[in-house]
This record gives C-alpha cells, sequence and structure tokens, in this order.
C-alpha cells in the first residue's frame, strides 16, 4: 500500500528537479562563493540565478532585496530583532495570537526584557479585526508582524492593507509568509511590506535553507555577524547547495502557482466535502472562503487527534493535529484556543495539507478511510452515546476535575 | 511520532474490555476535557468478596490514554478492591512496557479513575489532588506544577537545589532555562518584607480600661496607624490603603509588591495586631476586594 502525505504544510518532499539541481554543489562545485579562483567563482553564479528566481516569486524589485537564511525562524528572528535595534525610539511590536511560535515565543522573550508586545485576537473564523490593528499602531510602534496565511487553517490575513497601514505611523511591517510563499500571488513591489519570512522545505526546497526579503532602504541590524556574505547582513559560509534547490524551487513554485489555485484547491474541496458529508459533528476551522488552497483543517468532535492519526498512519495516511497530545502539552493548539473552539473539538482537529503530487486516487481512499476511523473512536468516547454526543442524555459524562 | 512500546500500541490498535458495562455497580469519571483525556471506568464487582468480576471503559483522548484505560481494565479483573487499591500508576506503565514521560499523566489517570470508581461502589466522595503542569525536566518526567510545588515548601533558589529534591535537570540540561524561570517567578511572588515592630508601644493599662473612642477619634487612629506601617511596606515597593471601616471590620487595599504577594496574609495579619492594639478593641482587617462578595461574610 503506497503510504499518502497529506502534511505538506509540516515539510514538503524535495521535488526531484530540485535534487538534481543540488547534486553538482556537493561535487564537482564545492567551491566557496567568496574564493578568487574558479571553483568559487562558478559557485557564485549559481547563488545568483537562485537569488533571482526567489526575487521572481516574491515579486521583489531588486535581487538585493533577497537574504538566504538558515531557515524561517531565523528569518523571523532577525526580522524583529533588527527593527527593535535600529530604531531604539520605538519598543512596542504588534503581532496577532496566532501567529507560528517562531514569532510568539520570540515576542513572549523580548517582552521579559522590556518590549511592549500587542497581539490581536481574532474571531471564531479566525479573522483579524482592523480596527483594533489601528487602534494599536502608534509612533511607539516598530514592527508589525502578521503572517501572511496560518499554517493551522490556511486563513489568509489582509497583510497588504495592514503593511500599508503600519507605513502611515512609520511603523515597519514584516509577514512570516512561510505558508503562503509558492501557495498565493505575492507581489513585493507593489505592497509597504518591508520583510518577509520564507522557508525553503514548505514549497519542495531542502529543509535548512531560508529567506528574508528585505526591503532596499529598511533600517537592518544583522542577527550573525562576522563576514561579508549577504552583503554583511547574513555573515557565515552560503549554504549553496540549498541554495542552489531553493531556486530551482522556486522557479517551479512560479510554474505551479496556478496549478495549486486549481487543481490542488479543487482535490481539496473534494476532501473536505466527501468527509463532512460522512461524518456528523464535523466542521472546518478557520475561514473557509479566504484560505490557502491546499489546507483543509477539520474538527471532528468527540474524539481526540492523537488517536486519529494513530489510526490513520496504521492506513498508511499522514496528516496532523492541533490536539495537546501530538505535541505532549497541556492544551490544545493556541491557533484553536484563539478562535474560541470548543475543547470537545480543538483537540480532535485533523489538518490535511495537499501539495501539487497528491492525486484524486489518493483523496478517495483517504475520504473513504476517515469515517469509520472517527466512528470507531468516537464508540470508545465517554463524550459519545451511539450515534449522537452524550451531553444531552441522562447521566451525562461529567469527570470528577476539568 | 511518539515512541510507543509494541503492547502501547498493541493496545491502542485491539483495547480490551471497551465500551459501556451492563449491570456496573462501580463507575469512576475522571479527567478533563481541557487537557484532551477523559475516564469512564466501569466495574462489576460482587458484593460477597468485593472481587471485580468484570471491568470496562470508555476513553476520550489519545493512543497512550486509550492503552493505559485497556491495560487496567486487564490487570484489576479478578482482583479484590483493596487489592485493586493497591494498583500504582508505575504498575500500569510497567504493564505496557513503560510510557513517555510526557504521557505518563496517562497512568495517573488510569489509577485515579480505579480510586473514584472504588469510591462510587462505598458509597465515599472521591476528592481529586490532581495537579498537573507543563512538562519541564524531560529525562525525568518533572513537570512545572511539582516543581513550584517543592520550590515554595522548600525555598529553594538554585537550579541544583531542584535537581536534588526532584531529579529535573540532572539529565541533559536543557530544561534549565525554565526551572529558573519558574524560581524566578515563585521568588517574585515571595514578598520578604519583615513586618515593622510594633510602632505604638503596648500601653500598660488593660484594654478594658481605656476610654471608648467616638467614630472620629477611631477612624483618626486607624488612619494615623496604617500611616506609621506605610513607610516600611514602600521600602518593598508595596503599599496599603484603606478603603472602607464597617464596624469591626477594616477593608484594605495592599497595592505594589504587596499585591497577590505569597505574604499578603502575614502582612495583613501583622497590621491587625498593631491596629487591635492601637484601638483597644477587636477589629478584623480585610481586603477590600471582599467588600464585593457579599456572600463571604
Amino acid at each position: 500500500m503506497q503510504p499518502i502525505y497529506l502534511d505538506n504544510n509540516a515539510t514538503t518532499a524535495c521535488d526531484p528537479a530540485v535534487v538534481d539541481a543540488m547534486l553538482p554543489y556537493f561535487t564537482e562545485q564545492f567551491g566557496n562563493a567568496s574564493s578568487m579562483h574558479s571553483f568559487g567563482n562558478k559557485v557564485a553564479q549559481g547563488l545568483k540565478e537562485a537569488r533571482v528566481a526567489v526575487q521572481r516569486l516574491l515579486g521583489a524589485e531588486f535581487d538585493s532585496e533577497i537574504i538566504f537564511t538558515s531557515c524561517g525562524t531565523e528569518s523571523d528572528s532577525t526580522a524583529i530583532l533588527s527593527a527593535l535595534r535600529a530604531q531604539p525610539e520605538r519598543n512596542q511590536i504588534i503581532t496577532t495570537a496566532v501567529e507560528h511560535p517562531a514569532i510568539l515565543a520570540l515576542c513572549e522573550h523580548l517582552e521579559k526584557e522590556g518590549t511592549v508586545v500587542h497581539r490581536l485576537s481574532v474571531d471564531k473564523k479566525g479573522r483579524l479585526d482592523l480596527d483594533e490593528y489601528k487602534s494599536l499602531l502608534s509612533p511607539r510602534t516598530a514592527i508589525v508582524s502578521a503572517m501572511w496565511a496560518n499554517n493551522e487553517t490556511g486563513t489568509l490575513f489582509p497583510v497588504e492593507e495592514m503593511a500599508a497601514m503600519a507605513r502611515v505611523v512609520g511603523a515597519m511591517f514584516h509577514t512570516d509568509a512561510v505558508q503562503a510563499a509558492g501557495k498565493v500571488p505575492i507581489d513585493l513591489r507593489s505592497s509597504k511590506i518591508d520583510m518577509l519570512s520564507l522557508s525553503g522545505h514548505k514549497l519542495h526546497a531542502p529543509k535548512g535553507i531560508g529567506v528574508l526579503y528585505l526591503r532596499r532602504n529598511t533600517r537592518f541590524r544583522p542577527l550573525l555577524r562576522g563576514g561579508h556574505q549577504e552583503r554583511g547582513r547574513r555573515a557565515g559560509t552560503e549554504n549553496s547547495a540549498s541554495i542552489a534547490g531553493l531556486g530551482k524551487a522556486a522557479e517551479l513554485a512560479l510554474e505551479h502557482l496556478a496549478f495549486e489555485n486549481t487543481e490542488v484547491r479543487r482535490l481539496r474541496d473534494r476532501l473536505e466535502t466527501g468527509i463532512l458529508a460522512q461524518v456528523p459533528h464535523a466542521f472546518v476551522t478557520g475561514d473557509p472562503a479566504n484560505r490557502l488552497p491546499n489546507t483543509a483543517n477539520i474538527a471532528f468532535e468527540y474524539v481526540e487527534g492523537e488517536a486519529i492519526l494513530l489510526l490513520l498512519n496504521q492506513q498508511g495516511i499522514a496528516a496532523s493535529s492541533g490536539s495537546a497530545c501530538t505535541s505532549g502539552s497541556l492544551e490544545p493548539s493556541h491557533v484553536m484556543r484563539a478562535m474560541g473552539i470548543p475543547y470537545t473539538a480543538a483537540h480532535g482537529t485533523i489538518r490535511f495539507s495537499l501539495s501539487r503530487y497528491n492525486s484524486e486516487a489518493e483523496i478517495d481512499r483517504v475520504v473513504e478511510a476517515v469515517p469509520p476511523i472517527i466512528a470507531r473512536l468516537r464508540k470508545l468516547s465517554p463524550y459519545w452515546n451511539e450515534a449522537a454526543p452524550a451531553k444531552d442524555e441522562i447521566g451525562a459524562f461529567v469527570p470528577a476535575y476539568g | 511520532m511518539w515512541d510507543y512500546t509494541e503492547k502501547v500500541r498493541e493496545h491502542f490498535f485491539n483495547p480490551r474490555n471497551a465500551g459501556p458495562l451492563e449491570g456496573a455497580n462501580a463507575v469512576g469519571d475522571v479527567g478533563s476535557i481541557q487537557c484532551g483525556d477523559a475516564l469512564r471506568l466501569m466495574l462489576k464487582v460482587n458484593p460477597e468478596d468485593e472481587r471485580i468480576l468484570e471491568a470496562h471503559f470508555q476513553t476520550f483522548g489519545c493512543g497512550s490514554a486509550i492503552a493505559s484505560s485497556s491495560a487496567l481494565t486487564e490487570m484489576v479483573k479478578g482482583m479484590t478492591l483493596d487489592e485493586a487499591l493497591q494498583v500504582s500508576n508505575q504498575q500500569i506503565a510497567d504493564y505496557l512496557d513503560g510510557l513517555p514521560p510526557e504521557k505518563m499523566h496517562c497512568s495517573v489517570m488510569g489509577r485515579e479513575a480505579l480510586h473514584a470508581a472504588i469510591a462510587d461502589y462505598r458509597g465515599e466522595t472521591w476528592v481529586d489532588d490532581h495537579e498537573e503542569g507543563a512538562m519541564v525536566c524531560k529525562c525525568f518526567a518533572v513537570d512545572s506544577a511539582l516543581i513550584e510545588e517543592v520550590v515554595r515548601a522548600n525555598n529553594l533558589t538554585t537550579v541544583e537545589q531542584v535537581t536534588h529534591y526532584t531529579k529535573a535537570g540532572g539529565g541533559c540540561c536543557s530544561c534549565h532555562e525554565g526551572i529558573e524561570e519558574i524560581l524566578a517567578n515563585v521568588s517574585a511572588e515571595r514578598c520578604t518584607a519583615p513586618m515593622p515592630p510594633a510602632a505604638i508601644p503596648v500601653t500598660e493599662a488593660p484594654a478594658a480600661a481605656k476610654p471608648r473612642l467616638t467614630n472620629f477619634q477611631r477612624m483618626r487612629r486607624i488612619e494615623e496607624t496604617i500611616e506609621a506601617i506605610r513607610p516600611m511596606l514602600q521600602r518593598d515597593h508595596g503599599d496599603i490603603e484603606v478603603v472602607e471601616i464597617d464596624g469591626k471590620n477594616i477593608y484594605v487595599n495592599l497595592k505594589g509588591a504587596c499585591q497577590g504577594c505569597m505574604m499578603e496574609q502575614a502582612t495583613l495579619s501583622g497590621i491587625q495586631a498593631q491596629l487591635v492594639d492601637a484601638l483597644g478593641e477587636f477589629v478584623q482587617l480585610l481586603p477590600a476586594a471582599m467588600l464585593a462578595m457579599p456572600g463571604r461574610r
């Protein structure tokens, strides 16, 4: 039985063409791009081509606005720390309650050191209130950081509009576009976005390579010093093989952008409607009308996510969950809690995230596999009685602590 | 993916004794939907010899929660209630050839359900003393609730001490930042303000012999006494203000560092003692928050 991979928001498989583009850099193209001899020269040429490919994917005006980093997290940290250090007169950050931990954990840490952090709340569909946002913007705002697309639900934020609003008060605007890049059109040159994070392994490039887009004329302080690489903005010998791989992946992502928004979207919708038609007490989380084309996050009430994943895995199907148990934490995902999803449902959220490599046959197999798994676990659940939740019945389950 | 043992997988994929039990005469419900674990344990107990004839479970939870429940039902079948009470959560985990440290609470939940069911059978009320925090030390499975409790109880101030008391931090050391954070939080809560020495000398005459104060004089006296104490609280970045005087009840607000301090009660009773001395009558010092709780006193 061929395994089915529906966890592409976690990471993606390297495209074979990406691997091919990388291989020479492990053998004949091993030189250091900074060297004067021909060993280095060709590598420098390869980096330049990759930079242009990423520039095109992001619609950046100049290729020098692309800085290669080691991952999305490094890009996020660099952006926020730079904004604070470059503008000592501003000490406030505005972000959202549903950001990736790469942003939230950093903000929490900075808060302990005296930075003021505002976290925008979201409604039950995961949408921001732009009036609340506007009221928090001030001349003390150093940077606004809002994700382009949410990794759990795929919900899109109006980052271009938010960036324009930040510009009015002179604040920098950063967006974590790790999930959005390659799935929605991005044209940075026509926006007011100052910084953007991208991660290679989310778009079929290898792990360990990321990008920070830095608009020309944005005040900047590097995270890593000690070399002239990336024009002194990110020291350290370039990860040339991965950069070449990312260049190829960016090129392919741009080519497949329309495919993502037609065919991948069609398969995602097929999966979602197929499951919801068969499973009662299940619903889509986030904003279904405004989200990434590849993501379906479904909450199955009265069952727990890890148990669902284990049973899916038994049939070779890979997905992920926002339940507490999958992460070893005590509470379900912060995104589900921010949206006010009840605990009975939040623990049973399953994220299916597709890629351009998924087929209709695979989707049909998943649609067939999911309903019996949910039924089986509900049969075990004290919150479930025969064919309905137990809450309305006499003797409903009320445990001793909660 | 969790590193589950074969036995855990086996009990998860083929749970024993799952589903409701007809004629159960001992039922224990524990867990919380918030943490994502809840378990109903149903036992059929023979009243003659208190032996467990049958055991079933229903569980909302992850793989190890379901496996622990299944294992528990297998283990207790045939035991007397007294024997079953001896089953520890470690035994449940051992039955499954071990659980990952983050999942040990699943076996704890099993043991608690057992105690709750037996209490139900005996007509007793089972009280849960369950407190659980986020996993801090993964090497020795120590959570934040335990570390906090031990730090408070023993006035610990260093990571080394925490390691000696709980083993937390004694392995790979990667949780030391987390332990330091707990230490910092607890010490911030602990107000070390020394109680001021009696600001007003105790008069020789017995209290009963004092002339009765008018309402105005009494109010002034209370204010003067509080004013004398304030500088000492302020030195520790705290403060106090009188909000209301209602007969023998004096409502005050503790401010600054005193607010929410672990020693709040001690601070209040120290000040109260001085007021009793100054006024020559019994008064009670209460936090102003109690004004909003008419039912409390």
